[in-house]
């Protein structure tokens, strides 16, 4: 088996346009979250989210690509940029040939299906542009990742909503582990701000009107964002052997599924996937220092949550931090896990832990460090990322510090 | 050839390639200009919005299409004869 790291991460998200904003953000412990500007939002009642601002793509792509690149292609390969260049690799020849590309998002091109949705609908048009289909699909992003930088390997995406980034990144870690690739570029992205993305949700009564205050007892659910973060995953010698930076390891993944409910959390369908990760990683439950929370500040996780990594982790549950940064960047649904796994490798490289901000009032089933309101500096060995979706589907990433 | 038409088709065009419309030759191709199968398609959508007509076009084998697109000339030829079958 082979050992797995991460050589390059890129970002854009509503803490910032790359990583060392995001990261700034998070030590900060600083609010992405606002009011969003989008067409129609007097016909919403939930009106905030973590938004992109200041973004235009016409300062980064030219008018064919945005003609071929919804929002979350576009967030993909600003992400991907970022993570590909720090990592320093250029595929040529038999790299070029194994290395893939594997993300994950939930809803695909959703401001290109709302779009043009009205167009059809609202506005009685009968004709719609021809790129409507390769750009809403789900793997366009991924496709576009591939072309750009000349990946022929193995590439696809994952579709498990909130937990599709941590599918992506597993599978990603499985390929190298096994020896079929040696680079993956993997993550995720989401763009579903839009009207018909948000009022989806709004849909499920289970959004806040004001803020996501993930285990804070005065919590009143979740708040939408929109973002990707990109990774490239490699094989430690290949790594070693170019003397590439290495940021952190990958150690261990697990899945599991509730088979209980499309919509509630499962206590033990989520324990299954945090002790499997353990396992899969070798590592006893002591080792973990820190765990990003799914932490979506919803009721139902929260204590869910709370109370599988009560179950897995005994005593040291309330040794180790566990923190949700969904609070400042939001929820950004399938490419949440994907923004997360940013603060993991800071608590792991720079030993700075990401606070849950919006904490407000201690709740009697969330009793855990959950790190609130500020950023604490620690030094962990290991930690966990967590990510339980919707359809009962689970996927724990587990880390390790270089 | 009206001007009109003839005017506006090259703009779609030479837009589609990047080019200024004076670059764009009634005798170029669209292989010429650079175009491929998407930038057809589009440049198509492009006509149809621009003339509001039905372009007979089927991006499966262009070449048994109705609509001729073996030049600038032909594209604006067929464009001329959609407007004018439109307003009969």
């Amino acid at each position: 088996m082979r050992r797995v790291v991460i050589t390059g991460q890129g970002t854009i998200n509503a803490l910032g346009h790359n990583v060392p904003d995001t990261l700034a953000a998070f030590r900060e412990g600083r609010c992405g979250i606002g009011e969003i500007d989008i067409r129609d939002l007097d016909r919403l009642s939930i009106r905030i989210g973590g938004q992109v601002r200041g973004y235009e793509p016409e300062d980064h792509f030219n008018r064919q690509q945005i003609a071929l690149y919804d929002r979350f292609t576009q967030f993909t390969l600003m992400a991907a940029r970022e993570a590909i260049t720090q990592s320093g690799l250029d595929f040529s020849g038999q790299l070029s040939n194994e290395a893939g590309v594997v993300l994950g998002t939930s809803g695909g091109g959703m401001t290109t299906l709302d779009e043009n949705y009205r167009s059809v609908y609202e506005e009685g048009k009968n004709r719609v542009h021809p790129f409507v289909v390769p750009k809403l699909m789900n793997n366009a992003a991924a496709s576009h990742v591939s072309m750009t930088y000349n990946l022929r390997g193995p590439s696809f995406t994952v579709a498990t909503a909130c937990a599709s980034s941590n599918h992506a990144m597993g599978q990603a870690f499985y390929l190298i582990r096994s020896g079929v690739s040696r680079v993956i570029v993997t993550g995720g992205s989401e763009s579903m701000l839009c009207f018909g993305g948000i009022k989806a949700w709004e849909g499920l009564r289970v959004m806040s009107r004001d803020a996501c205050r993930p285990f804070s007892a005065n919590r009143n659910g979740m708040v939408q964002g929109e973002g990707a973060a990109v990774f490239v995953f490699e094989e430690y010698d290949h790594a070693r052997a170019r003397g590439a930076e290495i940021l952190a390891e990958v150690v261990g993944f697990a899945m599991t599924a509730d088979a209980s409910d499309i919509v509630m959390p499962s206590r033990q369908g989520a324990a299954r996937a945090i002790a499997g990760a353990l396992r899969d990683a070798r590592l006893a439950p002591a080792d973990v220092g820190y765990i990003n929370a799914h932490g979506t500040g919803t009721a139902a996780n929260d204590k869910t949550e709370c109370a599988a990594v009560a179950d897995v982790f005994g005593a040291h549950a309330d040794r180790l931090m566990i923190s949700s940064t969904k609070s400042m960047h939001g929820h950004l649904i399938g490419g949440t896990g994907a923004v997360e796994l940013l603060a993991c490798i800071m608590a792991l490289k720079d030993g700075v832990i990401a606070p849950t901000i919006g904490y407000e009032e201690p709740d009697p089933e969330c009793m855990l460090d959950v790190v609130p309101n500020e950023a604490r500096e620690a030094k962990v060995d290991v930690v966990l990322s967590n990510a339980f979706a919707f359809g009962g589907l689970n996927a724990v990433l587990a880390l390790r510090r270089a | 050839m009206s001007d009109s038409v003839k005017d506006k088709v090259i703009a779609i065009i030479a837009e589609q390639a990047v080019l200024e419309p004076s670059d764009v030759k009634l005798d170029s191709t669209l292989e010429d200009l650079g175009i491929d199968s998407l930038g057809l398609v589009e440049s198509i959508f492009a006509i149809e919005e621009a003339f509001d007509i039905q372009v007979p076009f089927n991006a499966n084998d262009p070449s048994e299409s109705e609509f001729d697109i073996s030049s600038v000339a032909a594209i604006v030829r067929a464009v001329e004869g959609l407007v004018a079958d439109q307003k009969a």
